[in-house]
């Protein structure tokens, strides 16, 4: 059904391409450019010229080669093989080029995303002659020991299953089923494609009530976000944007993890990929990298093709998330992409917006956000994606574009301090920046947990707050100078800062803290606040209940107790009462 | 082919750019040979073509050429250079020529200057702890073979004594192999290449060591080239000869300088202080080319030093450096001021590598809480001085007093350091704990009880 159109190549500026003589094309159509047939997408039609944007780099073409086309918007190719691969921006498996070309990415090279001589242990479910719809679940595959692989029926196709395989191994080269459709026979195989920039539908969707668990316990307590939500870490360079992603990536309760690197170090991604396959999520016992796609487009990879390799990524998501499944995407960084899109947009003369960035980059972004979210899925599960995208502002400075466009778009925004991440304060999450808007719709679910939780945490807030307030008075007349209650603020919140804000993710027993436990410190903090405030508001000095030993060791229950034994926090804390009241307020005062 | 052809006059020239009108089979990234009426080779690059026109970068600069009489022949393939052992022990020009009046390299290996993306499954994460006996460094900002750390300075302040420290004391404790050292010169003083060739020389590794000149006299367009050529012949010393590799770039900032030209003659729409938007993708082509390859013996480790212009961090050119290096060595003016050598900032310099290069059976075991733990103290005696400018040292609590001691002995003497000392990094690592034992036991929250227990001083020792 496909056409074959060719055309030839009249201007090189960069990776971008003006070619005549495709007529036909359509807009988004993969065209294969010069001898080496590098892979390029229409962004543009102008009369007679088509403008391509080259995916690899294209040194050395020349106006007057050829250029073809099978008139196909650029796509994915979805099925049992995606999890625990790592792909480049426009899904070319790494690891099958390294085999082909050795440590260097050469250029042309075209292989299959998945491999096609693997055999899949395929379990169908259905009886042929059943009538089946977009979305029925036809069969199973056990991808890896932590993904249940679902072949659906494609997004369009209704019918009669006309014929289905039995089971056993099968490669995603095989046909497995037939449905008869109004329309004519189509068969399926295991594997399909899917245009990246046009989103998989779903039935409707939903509100998210779930918090998406990551054991970081500033975000977890104090800035959650739900399942199906969206947040955006902004953070200048060193403060810990790749790190938050890493540990979100490690620990967080999604079912599948897509970790898009776009634009970014590859050392950030050799990382992942050395540590993922040993990290064993304590859940389940299982390897991380059984439950985890990469997508790699390192900051000298293409720069075209790090513009579609949030698409590519997010199209994946989707993928697994209509068999049901929860999934986290990771995008580290979104200013990467959007800096491809302003170097591709100025190469093609585009008048600029701010900071010569397109107009439309805030459509763009919202396009992307709006892939995360709770639904139903086709096949009548719900299904979640979340969408966790770090942003790179220059010189830290938030009111860049894609920063202001981003918190536009986002419901939660984890702003990284700079003056924390010096003092080696991780996560560098700020408590005074960020900002969630999730928290009355998870509220239900903490609950259930424990009654008091948002009281508890908000009361915790307001100390941090009131902290914050002091800190500026502190700066003009020391601390001396204040009323020992608000000595004391300064005390708890500096110990709030150190025994639970601050989480050492390669800490064993630290890297993950559980809801529980998470709970337990807290309220053992509001309980060293509320009760030494009474005596110190009786006269006791905040000194002397420094000087405690069980007081200064709350720092150190976060990496001392593990998350099974959380309710040992309660025995501590009872002992820390004990101490307290067993103080007499010395008759000097403070 | 018809790249033979040589076509003479020129349709314009602007800037470091020649245009060539009527040009046929030309593709983009070519190089073109441009001789002008002294018939002396200029080397170029095309930037764009189309069916009429090729836009040419000139690396030697257009000056003393003219529209008419100049001819051009475009080569048709992109710039390559020789690359060899017996480059070692020899200085280049930025285009990879031979300037030290020894003989043309003989070779027939020829490699393309813009090198190939590295797969990112086939890196190697870099994990070998290099000691470059500078306290300030190891402790707190470890370098990691395969590493890409910046020097980000400022004008005046020591990063070529650094540097050349470095480079002279940098070992793996591991295994005794020596480094290579590439140094790459662009838009910097005479005195500056000769300072650092002097020093590699009197520490015996100017033999073993690549030098590539593009200094402030020679024409600015060439400064975009000779990173490339530095980092082509690292690239086959490391992954083809099994080398370690330390390449030093000096300065970046004119490198981005000459980007900047460039891109203004080209007439592009700039982005943050007229830098081009590309500035990011084009330094991340330079500084990904530093790491290790999977089933390699050699590495590549880059250190690129920059000024900042005005001690501004924030210029696009530290800052789009930040984002892709792993990490930072930041110099600071104050404590230049103080007369503390090497004035390396405690807080905003950062080693992203250093977390899985250190530790049992690397270091030591306390190693990274300990350098937490400094980051941490020191920190806060930042803060206490701010505080202490406004209220007055008297009016600060005691323990307050006692954060301010430790803050000037960390920097007197964790800091300071002589620049022909190499400390052992057992050596940095007891005088961090010197440093902390002057702090009470309960403030060292970021160290494990049974390290406190094991190292933490008596006050009198402390002192």
């Amino acid at each position: 059904m496909d056409e074959i159109l060719t055309g030839k190549v009249i201007v090189v500026n960069g990776p971008i391409v003006q070619a005549v003589g495709l007529t036909g094309i359509k807009m988004f159509d993969i065209a294969e450019v010069g001898p080496h047939r590098l892979i390029g997408e229409v962004i543009r039609l102008n009369g007679a010229i088509a403008i391509i944007q080259v995916y690899e780099d294209n040194t050395g073409l020349k106006p007057g080669d050829e250029v073809m086309s099978y008139t196909r918007p650029l796509s994915v190719l979805l099925g049992p093989g995606l999890i625990a691969n790592i792909y480049d921006g426009i899904q070319r498996p790494l690891v099958g080029i390294s085999e082909v070309c050795g440590s260097y990415i050469r250029k042309g090279i075209k292989l299959s995303p998945l491999d096609e001589n693997r055999k899949w242990e395929f379990q169908p479910l259905v009886q042929p002659g059943t009538d089946v719809r977009e979305g029925t679940i036809l069969g199973e595959i056990r991808e890896s020991p932590l993904v249940m692989h679902r072949l659906l029926v494609p997004p369009g196709i209704y019918g009669r299953l006309t014929g289905i395989v039995h089971g056993g191994d099968y490669t995603i080269k095989d046909d497995i089923y037939t449905v008869e459709t109004g329309a004519g026979k189509y068969t399926g195989k295991l594997a399909a494609y899917w245009p990246v920039r046009k989103p998989r539908p779903s039935r409707n969707r939903k509100k998210p009530l779930v918090p998406l668990i990551t054991g970081q316990r500033i975000i977890d307590t104090f800035f959650p976000i739900a399942r199906g939500g969206t947040a955006a870490i902004p953070g200048g360079f060193g403060t810990g944007k790749t790190m938050t992603q890493h540990a979100l990536a490690k620990w967080c309760n999604a079912d599948i993890i897509v970790y898009i690197g776009c634009g970014e170090r590859g050392n950030e991604m050799t990382d992942v990929l050395t540590d993922f396959p040993k990290l064993i999520d304590e859940r389940n016992g299982r390897p991380l990298i059984e439950r985890t796609v990469m997508i790699a487009n390192t900051s000298n990879m293409p720069v075209p093709a790090r513009e579609v390799s949030i698409y590519t990524g997010v199209t994946i998501a989707e993928y697994y998330r209509d068999m049901g499944y929860s999934v986290a995407v990771m995008a580290d960084s979104t200013s990467r992409w959007a800096e491809a899109l302003r170097e591709l947009s100025s190469r093609l003369g585009d008048m600029p917006a701010e900071e010569g960035f397109p107009p439309y980059l805030a459509t763009r972004l919202a396009e992307f956000y709006e892939r995360a979210g709770l639904v139903e899925t086709l096949s009548g599960r719900d299904g979640d994606i979340t969408i966790v995208g770090a942003v790179s502002p220059p010189g830290g400075d938030f009111s860049e574009p894609v920063t202001q466009h981003t918190s536009r778009f986002v419901r939660c925004f984890w702003a990284l301090d700079k003056m924390l991440a010096d003092a080696r304060h991780y996560p560098s999450i700020s408590w005074i920046d960020s900002y969630t808007e999730y928290l009355t719709e998870i509220e239900d679910w903490w609950k259930n947990l424990d009654q008091e939780w948002l009281t508890v945490r908000n009361d915790v807030m307001n100390i941090l707050l009131e902290d914050h307030r002091l800190e500026q008075v502190v700066k003009l007349v020391g601390s001396d100078a204040l009323p020992p209650a608000e000595q004391y603020t300064l005390f708890c919140a500096e110990m709030i800062k150190n025994a639970f804000l601050q989480q050492n993710s390669f800490d064993p027993e630290d890297k993950f803290c559980s809801p529980e436990k998470q709970l337990k410190l807290l309220k053992g903090l509001l309980i060293l606040y509320k009760k030494g405030l009474e005596l110190v508001q009786a006269g006791l000095a905040v000194k002397d209940i420094a000087a405690l030993e069980v007081v200064a060791g709350i720092v150190r229950l976060k990496s001392e107790i593990p998350n099974q034994e959380f309710n040992r926090i309660d025995e501590y804390i009872n002992k820390m009462e004990q101490e307290l009241i067993a103080l007499k307020p010395s008759s000097g005062g403070r | 082919m018809s790249a033979e052809i040589e076509y003479t006059n020129l349709a314009g020239i602007s800037g470091p750019l020649i245009f060539v009108d009527g040009v046929r089979g030309v593709g983009y990234g070519d190089i073109v040979e441009i001789r002008g009426t002294s018939d002396e080779i200029r080397i170029g690059q095309t930037l764009e073509v189309d069916e009429q026109r090729a836009v040419v970068q000139v690396f030697e600069g257009t000056s003393g050429l003219s529209v008419r009489g100049t001819r051009v022949t475009f080569v048709g393939r992109a710039l390559e250079i020789p690359v060899d052992r017996n480059m070692l022990g020899r200085v280049f020009d930025g285009l990879g020529r031979p300037i030290d009046g020894a003989p043309q390299v003989i070779t027939d290996r020829m490699m393309n200057v813009n090198g190939l993306p590295i797969n990112p499954w086939s890196r190697e994460y870099p994990r070998d702890f290099i000691q470059t006996g500078i306290s300030a460094i190891d402790g707190m900002n470890t370098l990691i073979r395969g590493q890409k750390l910046p020097i980000f300075s400022g004008s005046g302040l020591p990063h070529n004594r650094i540097a050349a420290q470095i480079a002279r004391q940098a070992k793996i404790l591991t295994a005794e192999e020596e480094f290579t050292v590439i140094f790459a010169a662009m838009g910097v003083k005479f005195d500056v290449a000769r300072f650092f060739i002097d020093s590699l020389e009197e520490s015996g590794v100017l033999t073993h060591s690549a030098i590539f000149l593009s200094l402030a006299d020679a024409p600015s367009i060439e400064r975009l080239v000779t990173p490339k050529t530095a980092l082509t012949l690292a690239e086959y010393l490391a992954f083809e000869e099994g080398m370690h590799v330390l390449v030093i770039l000096t300065d970046m900032t004119n490198y981005c300088e000459a980007l900047r030209e460039l891109s203004s003659s080209r007439g592009e729409i700039p982005s943050r202080k007229g830098y081009p938007g590309y500035l990011y993708s084009d330094l991340a082509s330079i500084y990904e080319r530093a790491g290790r390859l999977k089933g390699g013996r050699g590495s590549i480790t880059q250190m690129p030093i920059l000024t900042m212009p005005s001690d501004d961090i924030s210029h696009p050119v530290p800052d789009l450096t930040g984002y892709i290096t792993e990490g930072q060595i930041v110099l600071e003016r104050e404590l230049f001021n103080k007369g503390i050598y090497p004035p390396i900032a405690g807080l905003p310099s950062l080693s992203r590598l250093m977390k899985d290069g250190i530790g049992a059976g690397r270091t030591r075991k306390d190693h990274g809480q300990v350098a937490a733990q400094l980051f941490a103290s020191y920190a806060k005696v930042k803060r206490i001085r701010s505080l202490a400018a406004i209220v007055g040292e008297e009016e600060l609590s005691g323990l307050d007093k006692i954060y301010l001691k430790f803050g000037t002995a960390f920097e007197e003497v964790f800091l300071r350091q002589d620049y022909l000392e190499n400390r052992s990094i057992e050596q940095t690592l007891e005088i961090g704990w010197k440093m902390l034992s002057l702090l009470p036991r309960d403030e060292l929250y970021r160290i494990a009880r049974e390290d406190i227990q094991r190292y933490y001083l008596p006050q009198k020792e402390a002192m």
